[in-house]
């Protein structure tokens, strides 16, 4: 019995640590691969190690423009998809009203559909409305696209949040922007700054739906996918490597604050 | 998502100010919708619209098109088309199952059995997501190209015989077989999985498993009757996050697979991007996207779990 549970409970073990080293192993990939100095024009196999491109990581041409523009891009779509994706949530969790659940049919709806159908039928519009793409229609899509994932985001926290603490507030005598600022907006914000973080994450990262609807402008991701097929400068890894770095570094130091805060 | 309702602000009938004010609230929701709900009706629901017109049009690039209710495009688009739907179909399901397989392990070990360890697995099934995902693909040519050390390693235990004789590699190589496309599939959507399995995972009261042990259940028994089916809800929604976006990909058949990989992404994104035959692509995602629609309607209803939505 012990044995068999024993076995059991190194298995799920073993086979999540085994799932976990998948999971991680192309990043470790990347970052190796930053060091390399490859023969070629493409960075697929090790050569021997280099730091030139760590220290000239905008050394290719048009890699770092593209790169400022998608965070550009995804600051401004992140803003836009917060801020309408929240005051939405606020009217679902808080609000009765008709043609609810058309309401949330259709915020499901992009969630529940394949980019590449969402990408081409925007496209369509664009096409048709003879509006020329670049930096406006890839930001229209990125809102589309993150607003949904807002809503759900902030929508959960709202829903969760004890409303006779806002009745509290009133009764002692707040207006109802002062409750709004003092207590509702507080609570809710680990759901909105998840939402937010989210559609950072899904905006800088996207391209099904950028390259429908970029026109001939070039975000980091549409770079790389240049790059695949005329010759992988090992810039790309570096840039690669450091969004992963400064991914984890932020989420260690957001958790060391939480501790330190709920210690204190 | 479950929709429960704040109740309704009550609204005595007294005075003409408080009856305004009252009125004044009562709009409140529509406001806040507004600017949203037109954004994704313009840009999400008229360009469907769009879209469905544009697959029944004719004419060319030069003379322009017109709706001539050509719905010859669908028949002609799926006869000519229909390997690269099944592919997609096949491809998806393949690594959803994979994902679901590979992706239940470590969500459990996540919720049950990493004690202090949680936050730092949670941290490196996220962290991913921060590196562009196209990047984290190309890392995959390198670790199964030919003379690497996974593919070797395969050769030398005939894993590459077996497989090649199933049809999903070829020629003792694994980059640009259907092996490597839904392995990349799998890597790319696995986040997707772990994180709501995870997420039904930890509502479980480990008192339920503590019951089950005492009832004498042995602990496979205790996973079959007690964690899996308390688990459903984030296998139905982890299926769905994965399989939906897999089934339109074409990034992992450009990249890892060849011209026998491709898929029905594959397909609209040329049609659109390339050929320009508007037609033939706005009939090929209509199609995908109400296969898609009709798949996840009758999953949904089958795995009963309809407050998912």
């Amino acid at each position: 019995m012990s044995a068999l549970r024993r076995l059991r409970r190194n298995f799920v073990v073993l086979a999540g640590l085994g799932t976990l080293a998948y999971l991680v192993l192309p990043n470790v990939i990347v970052t190796v691969f930053s060091f390399n100095k490859p023969n070629g024009r493409f960075n697929y196999e090790w050569q021997r190690f280099s730091t030139d491109a760590w220290t000239d990581p905008c050394g290719v041409a048009d890699l770092c423009g593209s790169l400022s523009l998608s965070l550009r891009i995804a600051v401004w779509a992140t803003i836009g998809a917060t801020v309408l994706g929240t005051m939405i949530a606020f009217a679902l969790a808080r609000y009765r009203f008709r043609a609810r659940s058309a309401v949330s049919t259709l915020i499901f709806l992009p969630m529940a559909m394949p980019e590449v159908v969402m990408a081409a039928s925007l496209a369509t519009l664009f096409l048709n409305m003879g509006i020329s793409f670049g930096f406006w229609t890839i930001l229209i899509a990125h809102v589309m696209f993150c607003l949904s994932f807002v809503v759900t985001a902030v929508k959960a926290r709202v829903m969760s949040m004890d409303p006779r603490l806002e009745q509290a507030a009133q009764d002692l005598y707040a207006t109802p922007l002062q409750t709004f600022l003092r207590v509702t907006l507080p609570i809710a914000a680990p759901g909105i700054a998840a939402g937010a973080l989210l559609s950072f994450a899904l905006s800088f990262d996207d391209f099904i739906i950028t390259n429908f609807n970029a026109g001939s402008t070039v975000t980091f991701p549409m770079f790389v996918w240049g790059a695949a097929q005329r010759g992988t400068p090992v810039q790309i890894n570096v840039i690669g490597t450091a969004m992963f770095a400064i991914a984890v570094l932020c989420v260690l130091v957001g958790q060391l604050v939480g501790r330190r805060k709920r210690r204190s | 998502m479950t929709t429960s309702t704040a109740p309704a602000p009550e609204t005595p009938a007294t005075p003409p100010a408080v009856a305004r004010a009252a009125r004044r609230r009562r709009r409140v929701p529509y406001w806040l919708l507004l600017p949203g709900i037109l954004w994704l009706l313009v840009f999400f629901a008229a360009p469907l619209v769009y879209q469905a017109s544009t697959s029944v049009q004719t004419g060319s690039l030069e003379e322009g098109f017109k709706v001539t209710w050509h719905f010859a495009t669908y028949a002609d688009a799926l006869s000519e088309y229909y390997p690269q739907f099944l592919r997609s179909v096949a491809y998806a399901a393949t690594a959803t199952v994979l994902c679901l397989v590979l992706g239940y392990p470590l969500a459990y070990l996540i919720a049950f059995k990493a004690g202090r360890w949680r936050n730092l697995l949670m941290i490196l099934v996220i962290a991913p997501f921060f590196t562009s995902f196209l990047i984290r693909t190309l890392a995959w040519k390198t670790i199964l190209s030919d003379n690497g050390l996974v593919v070797s390693t395969l050769n030398s235990l005939h894993v590459l015989d077996v497989t090649g004789a199933l049809g999903v590699t070829e020629g003792h190589r694994v980059l640009a077989t259907p092996l490597a496309v839904v392995c990349g599939l799998t890597y790319n959507f696995l986040p997707f999985m772990i994180l709501p399995l995870y997420t039904s995972l930890e509502r479980i009261d480990p008192r339920l498993h503590e019951a089950a042990g005492d009832l004498y259940a042995r602990p496979v028994t205790t996973f079959r009757k007690v964690t899996f089916p308390l688990s459903m809800p984030g296998v139905v929604a982890g299926t769905l996050l994965t399989f939906i976006p897999a089934a339109g990909d074409y990034i992992n058949a450009e990249l890892l697979g060849s011209t026998d990989q491709k898929m029905i992404g594959n397909v609209i994104q040329s049609q659109f991007l390339r050929v320009l035959d508007y037609p033939t692509a706005a009939a090929l995602s209509f199609i995908l996207m109400a296969a898609i629609l009709a798949m996840v309607t009758v999953y949904i209803r089958k795995s009963g779990t309809e407050d998912l939505v």
